[in-house]
């Protein structure tokens, strides 16, 4: 069922889209950047971005922050809401459950999905925006990439990081996953479960921007998003990485289990 | 057949099956009996329930009370052995809009517990879209379909499989008059090697022609289950036509049952000697012969005493 759900990922056109979209973005920045050498100034505006001028090899993360805020979490919650909803606005849910395809393995097909497709558009992200620091960005100095903390990683150093980041990257987008395939489960329109889970990010955002909130800041999905930044400081400032971690599989069991419960006994009556 | 025999020959059985929404009752203590080799219609006016009825056949939604029992085995607990010896179409066909029927039909294929190979899928899809006249290399995707292009595939992934029980829902919505005569015939044909079919309906004309047995479905109620030919044997009654209608009731006395117009119901055995009779006493006779209810007739009166 994996497989074939998969399968439907891949051969879907909206995926290609999407994952068009994610690099259209980084694209346009590195263009502006090269045609205009205006980088932010240190300390300001995306990670990494003022970096990447001197050094282009430091353009995948800097793209991975650009797309990670919106872009990417919009994409999740757009193929996550979809997941059953699609399924049930086409009515092929209907189809699929009398094959019979058991209910807890066509939810677990379909968060394993998008898990993938976050995977696939994140490498895609990260080669591409790899050839294009490399073809409009600064070179690499020769005495290797400058940490944030000044120090100099050697370019087998910076590979790994880069490997843990992106491990980081799709594991902040789990909590949306989950979120999104819940939603997912409780309606028929999979632009309604889609404008849900964003609308809960949205949320997120703000009550983050708001001093009063802060008793609830290490809660929130959104919180430890850009943690993956830590890693690129010498030593590795683990503590944010951590809890963004704990923070993501809980809201991943919490609404993964909410899911299943709400989809396992419902009447599919679409 | 070997479970169905398990259940006294029957394939379906429902016990007070009951379906709730709140105050309304969807399906109301319906007992359904299918026996092997039935093809089964089932009536009813749309929100009647009979979809909901044949969700819950299905597992799709779950009763709030009653059993269900599909060749031989209590739904839907045991779903994951009986559903896939059941091919079935559920109220519309779906398939995914960006893909051809044969890509649709092979996704479907690749997913369930009886999936096949590779290649005995290519030939399965070839097969089933054969027997619904449509073509398997069209690329087209199925969102340039037509409706009854839509409908044949739903058939053809209900053909997929070789399953002894069918459960149709509206087979022939959407079909042109030809389409419907081939699905019949091909459903006919599978009924003849052993496929029992029960065939969800709201067309009287459709399950007098194909049905063995009847049910009927009147707000959630089962109001009439019985085999086709006993509801439409002979009534003992001559339909006559005449322009005379009062001379023949002098004639005849209390033998007429009734009269409509210019139409009476005579109790007699034999059409021709009473034609004879009547025209011998000059009576003007338009039409004469044995009167024979229609399954309309058999469903109103149902529904009158109901």
């Amino acid at each position: 069922m994996i497989v074939v759900e998969l399968i439907k990922m891949l051969r879907r056109p909206r995926t290609w889209l999407i994952i068009g979209m994610l690099v259209a973005l980084p694209t346009l920045v590195a263009i502006l950047l090269a045609v205009t050498d205006l980088g932010p100034r240190p300390g300001t505006g995306p990670p990494f971005l003022s970096a990447v001028l001197s050094d282009g090899t430091l353009f995948p993360l800097a793209a991975l922050g650009v797309v990670l805020p919106l872009l990417l979490p919009i994409a999740v919650a757009v193929l996550g809401g979809d997941a059953i909803a699609g399924e049930s606005q086409t009515g092929t849910l209907r189809y699929l459950l009398i094959r019979p395809v058991g209910r807890t393995h066509l939810l677990l097909a379909k968060l394993v999905t998008v898990v993938a497709f976050v995977l696939l558009a994140v490498l895609v992200v990260v080669a591409v925006s790899y050839a294009e620091g490399r073809l409009l960005l600064g070179r690499a100095p020769a005495t290797g990439t400058v940490s944030l903390s000044g120090s100099t990683l050697t370019q087998q150093e910076l590979g790994w990081r880069t490997a843990l980041a992106l491990g980081y990257v799709i594991i902040s987008m789990l909590g949306v996953a989950a979120v999104a395939l819940f939603f997912s489960t409780l309606t028929r329109s999979s632009i309604g479960a889609a404008l849900g889970t964003i609308g809960v990010l949205v949320a997120s955002t703000v009550l983050l921007g708001l001093d009063a909130g802060s008793a609830l800041h290490p809660f929130l999905p959104t919180r430890y998003w850009l943690a993956f930044v830590d890693l690129f400081r010498d030593p590795i400032l683990w503590r944010d990485v951590v809890r963004g971690l704990v923070v993501q599989l809980g809201y991943l069991t919490v609404f993964t289990l909410a899911a299943w419960a709400n989809f396992g006994t419902k009447d599919i009556d679409d | 057949m070997t479970s169905a025999a398990l259940t006294n020959g029957h394939v379906i059985r429902t016990r007070a099956l009951t379906k709730r929404y709140g105050e309304l009752r969807a399906v109301d203590g319906v007992d359904l009996e299918v026996r092997a080799g039935d093809v089964y219609g089932f009536l009813g006016a749309n929100g009647s329930g009979k979809t909901t009825t044949v969700r819950m056949l299905l597992g799709l939604v779950l009763p709030t009370s009653g059993e269900a029992e599909v060749l031989g085995k209590p739904m839907p607990t045991a779903r994951r052995s009986v559903l896939p010896r059941i091919g079935s179409l559920v109220e519309s066909p779906a398939a995914y809009p960006h893909l051809s029927g044969s890509a649709n039909l092979a996704l479907l294929d690749a997913t369930g517990s009886d999936r096949s190979r590779r290649e005995a899928r290519r030939t399965k899809i070839v097969y089933a879209l054969e027997q619904v006249g449509l073509d398997p290399v069209d690329r087209r995707p199925v969102r340039t379909y037509s409706q009854g292009m839509r409908q044949r595939l739903g058939i053809a992934a209900v053909l997929m499989r070789r399953a002894p029980l069918l459960i149709l829902d509206e087979p022939s919505n959407g079909l042109d008059p030809e389409g419907i005569q081939e699905i019949r015939r091909l459903l006919l044909e599978l009924n003849a090697q052993g496929t029992t079919i029960f065939l969800s309906s709201h067309l009287l004309a459709e399950v007098e022609q194909m049905c063995t047995r009847v049910g009927v479905l009147r707000r959630g109620r089962l109001i009439l289950q019985e085999q086709l030919d006993s509801l439409l044997q002979p009534t003992g009654l001559v339909a006559v036509r005449t322009r005379d209608v009062d001379q023949c009731i002098t004639l005849l006395g209390p033998v007429v049952a009734s009269v409509a117009g210019d139409r009476l119901l005579v109790r007699a055995k034999d059409p021709a000697r009473l034609n004879a009779y009547l025209v011998g006493e000059r009576v003007r006779v338009d039409e004469i012969g044995p009167y024979r209810r229609t399954l309309e007739d058999v469903v109103l009166e149902a529904e009158a005493r109901a």
